[in-house]
């Protein structure tokens, strides 16, 4: 009834009043999401340098390869922790719990934790790790050479962030039907083989969508690595955002920091661009 | 064959929490010990005499309180805030008839896509010119932005699934919308907006890039700057002992929350992100 008459009475007034509820929120993201989109391309400058800057570059190649390493092992990884807290057992709530900890705890802070599991003279994993008879001696300066500092940065930030892609994988894996597993039971199959003809297949839109997701949030990576190698050493894990920061701050070039930020504007838009191809292909199946 | 694999299973579950807390632990561990002891070499796995000395420093030599005010101050007015300015919005969007709404939510979540590290430098400079700078507000303001579109979708979630005889009762009762919202469907949706509300506090209180580049002044600085700036005086004489009690202290609140409302973060986020 109630639904005949807001139609009966629907004219420009009844719609403002109704916007009227989503004005304050409105309001503060064209604020603070908005304007500065603008403000970017008012105060960007510098265009022509982007195409000489050899930092930048070499910044974009480090997010790439941090991201790639970082997501990839972020899936397997969080595929295994989700199938194996799928199965219900005694004091699982709790474990769930424990899993999404990392996921909670401040990064920047939790980058310190880690700088402090690297120190070269008292980190834990070198002493683990002699221990365990892996290295030769329990001083390793892992944030001291390029290559393992990567390494360095792209663990810690598994660590962060597997417990969002279990997460979704558990509600995903929740939504395939036990009947198909049974059937496919009957039928003789083995668990690898339902793996691959049932699970795989029927988790990958959610594979998809948690991929692309996180592989935008992590091409905006700052906190993690700006706290545990400030970008170094020699700018081996200087990743894009890090630049955008040194411009402002060290270089004072604020014009071409917002031209920088265009630049990852741009490469973020390409991925999103991914996402809707994606959650398309998730409405057609 | 079945005892062996039920042992391999509880081995991984173990494997999985420890891989889980152990930084946090270890932390926990390196603030219990005595100075001299942290940059023992090799490292003690566990305390041999547990103090609680570093906890006690961390304040009387360092502006750690204030940090912690700063922090609570932030992360309580961005979730106050968002959670109303939130709820209305929702409300709107999944319950009034809105010419455009869908194409407003549309925009909303495309916005939400992207990280927050796009939108600093000019943010910067807007903060700035609106004399925000070491102000609390200043990172009030953009965080409940930064939160909105998540919350908004969430709570719309929520909203949706409340049935609408209850408003079309309260519409023949003669209530107005505001009345509506207030009496019959807050109440209602309440357990949503306490969901959404905890996970607002939880990324307000880790937030770190405006924090540092808005909050220069020590004074104003919250816990994660704080911190992170414990180090930066020398590469040599880094207070391990300090930065751990305090990283314990931070932290510990976030765990607990997690640990108490384990099903409501996670029912939150899978609603906020696989239905996005």
């Amino acid at each position: 009834m109630s639904r005949d008459r807001a139609h009966a009475g629907f004219g420009p007034r009844e719609a403002a009043v109704n916007w009227s509820f989503a004005v304050p929120a409105l309001l503060l993201m064209a604020l603070v999401n908005l304007l500065p989109v603008v403000a970017a391309f008012r105060y960007a400058s510098g265009f022509h340098r982007l195409s000489a800057d050899g930092r930048m570059f070499a910044s974009l190649w480090n997010t790439v390869r941090f991201t790639a390493y970082a997501v990839s092992i972020e899936t397997v990884l969080g595929l295994a922790i989700a199938l194996l807290l799928t199965r219900p057992f005694k004091g699982r709530g709790l474990v769930r719990a424990a899993v999404l900890v990392p996921w909670a705890l401040p990064t920047a802070i939790m980058a310190m934790a880690w700088q402090w599991i690297y120190n070269p003279e008292y980190g834990i994993l070198g002493d683990l790790l002699f221990k365990f008879g892996l290295v030769s001696s329990p001083r390793v300066a892992w944030l001291a050479s390029p290559g393992s500092a990567m390494a360095a940065c792209v663990l810690a930030d598994v660590w962060k962030t597997t417990p969002f892609m279990t997460l979704l994988f558990m509600s995903g894996l929740a939504n395939i039907p036990d009947e198909l597993y049974e059937a496919a039971g009957i039928d003789g199959a083995g668990p690898v083989r339902r793996f691959f003809l049932i699970t795989l297949p029927l988790l990958k839109p959610t594979l998809a969508l948690a991929m692309v997701f996180r592989a935008i949030q992590s091409f905006g990576v700052f906190d993690l690595v700006w706290v545990l190698t400030g970008g170094g050493p020699g700018g081996s894990t200087r990743m894009i955002a890090l630049y955008v920061y040194d411009n402002v701050f060290r270089y004072l070039e604020l014009g071409y920091a917002c031209t920088l930020t265009l630049v990852m504007a741009a490469c973020l838009l390409v991925m999103s661009a991914g996402i809707l191809y994606f959650t398309r292909q998730k409405e057609q199946a | 064959m079945k005892r062996l694999g039920n042992a391999l299973f509880v081995l991984a579950v173990a494997a999985v929490v420890l891989w889980s807390l152990g930084p946090f632990l270890w932390q926990v561990v390196t603030s219990l010990k005595p100075t001299a002891e942290v940059v023992k070499v090799p490292p003690t796995y566990w305390p041999s005499h547990p103090t609680l000395a570093s906890y006690v420093k961390i304040f009387s030599t360092r502006p750690f309180g204030t940090y912690i005010l700063n922090s609570v101050v932030v992360a309580l007015a961005t979730t106050a805030l968002c959670s109303v300015v939130g709820t209305l919005a929702a409300y709107a969007f999944s319950r009034l008839p809105l010419p455009g709404g869908e194409w407003a939510v549309r925009s909303i979540l495309f916005v939400a896509l992207f990280p927050p590290t796009i939108l600093v430098v000019p943010l910067y400079k807007l903060v700035q010119a609106l004399h925000l700078l070491n102000n609390p507000l200043g990172l009030i303001l953009p965080y409940t932005a930064l939160n909105l579109p998540f919350s908004i979708w969430v709570l719309m979630t929520f909203f949706k699934a409340i049935p609408r005889d209850l408003e079309e009762a309260a519409a023949i009762d003669g209530l107005s919308r505001w009345q509506t919202l207030w009496k019959v469907v807050f109440p209602l949706a309440a357990p949503a907006v306490a969901t959404t509300a905890i996970l607002v506090f939880i990324f307000s209180w880790n937030e770190f890039l405006l924090a540092l580049i808005f909050m220069s002044q020590d004074a104003a600085r919250t816990v994660p700057v704080g911190i992170a700036m414990l180090s930066g005086v020398t590469m040599y004489e880094v207070p391990w002992d300090q930065i751990s009690a305090a990283v314990v202290l931070t932290t510990l609140p976030v765990v607990a929350l997690v640990l108490a409302f384990q099903k409501r973060i996670v029912e939150g986020l899978t609603a906020g992100a696989v239905k996005g």
